[in-house]
């Protein structure tokens, strides 16, 4: 009776050890789906940058100049 | 005799054709200046703080626009986009960035009572002061 009872015991921690590990893996898997934040780094990219904008400042100004009539 | 006549026919269709040379001359020197100039609706939207200057390089309304105040910016937007689309093809870059660029100094450029967008999106009249831009802007 004791020993069904401890192993009936040993089988609820274990349980729970299982729960507490898919958990903890379901958590891992979590942390592995954020790894595509490199996308992000694509997108800073793709954004504008001040060395752009520093480039492309004459063309720009010549551009306003010569169709002032839309700007 | 003979020679006078031809040379009054040779000369009939170069005075025309001086006069057509001239009149093209004219609409080109004519047309430039024409364009140059802002349409008269959109001057005074524009002097007038309902329509002003957003850091993205297009046109914004700072207050709700009349529909045909909306109609005319909306047409100037699109032309601005035509614009900023050939520059960025023939300078290797974004259209984004060639109007963010574009919008930077069109902010710097707006006088004294126009309106201008911040960087947070409120609305801001230009004043005597430099205007508040985005960090990256020359």
């Amino acid at each position: 009776m004791k020993t069904t009872k401890t192993g009936a015991r040993r089988l609820a921690i274990g349980g729970r050890y299982v729960a507490v590990m898919i958990g903890a893996s379901a958590l891992a898997g979590c942390v592995q789906i954020e790894t595509p934040d490199k996308p992000i780094e694509i997108n800073l990219n793709i954004n504008i940058r001040q060395e752009v904008v520093y480039r492309l400042d004459g063309d720009a100004k010549k551009l306003i100049e010569q169709n002032s009539e839309i700007f | 005799m003979g020679k006078t006549k031809m040379t009054k026919t040779m000369w009939k269709p170069t005075g025309l054709a001086l006069a057509a040379i001239a009149a093209t001359a004219a609409v080109a020197l004519a047309v430039p200046s024409a364009m140059a100039q802002r349409d008269p609706a959109y001057a005074a939207a524009r002097a007038a703080g309902q329509v002003g200057e957003q850091p993205d390089g297009y046109l914004g309304f700072a207050t709700t626009p009349t529909p045909a105040i909306r109609a005319l910016v909306q047409d100037l937007n699109i032309k601005r986009k035509a614009a900023y689309t050939a520059s960025a093809q023939s300078t290797g870059s974004t259209v984004e960035q060639f109007a963010f660029t574009s919008g930077c100094n069109l902010i710097a450029q707006t006088k004294a009572g126009e309106k201008y967008q911040t960087p947070s999106g409120a609305w801001k009249t230009r004043d005597g002061s430099p205007p508040e831009r985005d960090a990256r802007c020359p």
